[in-house]
């Protein structure tokens, strides 16, 4: 059931993305749901397989954007993955977790994407690209990410119930 | 002394009274009398009217007040109905009006073919300067189409599928277009940069460039038709030191806030390998 659920989710995100998110700008940088929805979703402990949903995520990003196709998928996944680990391993505070993986996991997404396209021969100033679109999409991610935090709980407690939830 | 004199002369007295005080009233001598009479009775007539008043609103007023009330909630009903339908009928009216100036530029330029399409979408990657249109391999749309507006040079699709396309807008750091300067007669290369500015380079040092010149796509290299306007000249850079000189470029497109395109269906794009990655005019 919640792997099925994983398609409407993750299009309905990607769809409210491109067609309403990415037009709400702070300079040049812009929110990313789907990056906070998959960093919260790997935040809960009940979970499972969030790496599936990061690669469902990363895929139906790419058929939208003009990133090579891999680049978004593989980004996507390293920050699930590693949310998970310190979400497992380390750390035990997840609403702390969604505010330091929003903000390293939109360093870490905007930075591939940046290395990308200088490499694929795009003049991009560094400095600009750090303070245009880096740092503004951090703070708006850091915004939208309690909200999305709420509401990704929400449905992971509806989607895994516990035994104390269903008494 | 009772009764003495005849009856008919009594009724004749009365009637002579009678008659002379309505003469008189009639003619207005008794006009003072009356007011002194009336004065005390109008004043009664007041009080008692005032306070009948008073009563009545006491015990009616509420009951008109929750009336009335009502009469406005429904009458702000109404209006916000009629407001919702005032901004639905201003959105189809500039909808209209964005259609009606596609459908004009198209007629001005009868030697291309169009297909008028939606913008649904943006790249979500901050980095890219693309859109999502609503037409794709369906209508006839293929990779290396030349996308404009009525005003002006929007962009070239960079992705096509069957029900959509994406296009890359000339504002986007790794779009390059060739032009022409109308005034100066010289051409030159358009960047776009991260920002959504678009810039003027190679343009050599003996060209006479001024604000306001008119840039146009050359045609050369064959990615866009000829004559495209892009936009003005705003600010030019000048060094003796360099090779070249640099301008500001003030495009005549909103890109942010584009809403309809047309592509240019009968334009087949020529697909030159670039020398350098990235730059593809």
């Amino acid at each position: 059931m919640p792997t099925i659920l994983a398609f409407p989710i993750l299009i309905l995100l990607a769809i409210l993305q491109s067609s309403l998110i990415s037009r709400i700008t702070l300079l040049q940088g812009s929110a990313d749901l789907l990056l906070l929805f998959l960093i919260a979703w790997a935040s809960q402990d009940r979970v499972k397989n969030a790496w599936f949903w990061a690669v469902l995520g990363g895929t139906v990003m790419s058929f939208l954007s003009g990133l090579p196709f891999v680049v978004l998928i593989l980004s996507y996944l390293a920050i699930v993955l590693g949310v998970r680990l310190v979400i497992k391993s380390i750390w035990q505070v997840p609403i702390l977790m969604m505010l330091i993986g929003t903000t390293l996991g939109t360093i870490l997404l905007l930075g591939v994407q940046f290395l990308v396209r200088v490499i694929s021969g795009v003049p991009l100033p560094f400095g600009e690209s750090l303070s245009l679109v880096i740092l503004p999409s951090i703070l708006l991610n850091l915004l939208f990410s309690i909200p999305v935090y709420t509401l990704v709980t929400d449905l992971a407690n509806w989607l895994f119930p516990t035994e104390k939830d269903a008494s | 002394m009772k009764n003495k004199l005849p009856r008919y002369f009594q009724t004749a007295v009365f009637v002579l009274v009678v008659g002379g005080i309505l003469i008189l009233a009639i003619s207005g001598y008794l006009n003072p009398a009356i007011q002194a009479a009336s004065n005390p009775l109008i004043s009664a007539q007041n009080w008692i009217s005032s306070r009948y008043q008073a009563i009545y609103e006491f015990f009616t007023v509420p009951r008109d007040v929750a009336s009335l009330r009502e009469q406005i909630a429904a009458l702000e009903a109404e209006n916000n109905l009629l407001k919702t339908k005032n901004i639905e009928l201003e959105q189809s009216l500039k909808e209209v009006n964005i259609l009606s100036q596609l459908v004009g530029f198209a007629r001005n330029r009868p030697e291309n073919q169009y297909v008028a399409a939606s913008v649904i979408g943006r790249d979500p990657s901050p980095f890219l300067h693309y859109i999502i249109i609503n037409q794709g391999s369906d209508n006839g749309l293929r990779y290396g189409m030349p996308v404009v507006t009525q005003q002006g040079l929007v962009g070239r699709i960079d992705a096509v599928i069957g029900g959509a396309a994406r296009v890359q807008l000339i504002t986007d750091p790794g779009a390059t277009v060739n032009i022409s300067l109308q005034n100066a007669g010289a051409d030159g290369v358009l960047t776009g940069s991260l920002t959504g500015d678009i810039n003027l380079e190679m343009v050599t040092q003996d060209v006479n460039l001024q604000p306001g010149d008119l840039v146009l796509t050359s045609g050369l290299g064959g990615a866009y038709p000829q004559d495209i306007l892009i936009g003005q000249v705003i600010t030019v850079r000048r060094l003796e030191t360099d090779l070249f000189q640099t301008a500001s470029i003030q495009p005549v497109v909103d890109f942010s806030n584009l809403q309809a395109v047309l592509v240019i269906k009968n334009y087949t794009p020529i697909d030159i390998p670039p020398l350098f990655p990235g730059h593809t005019p």
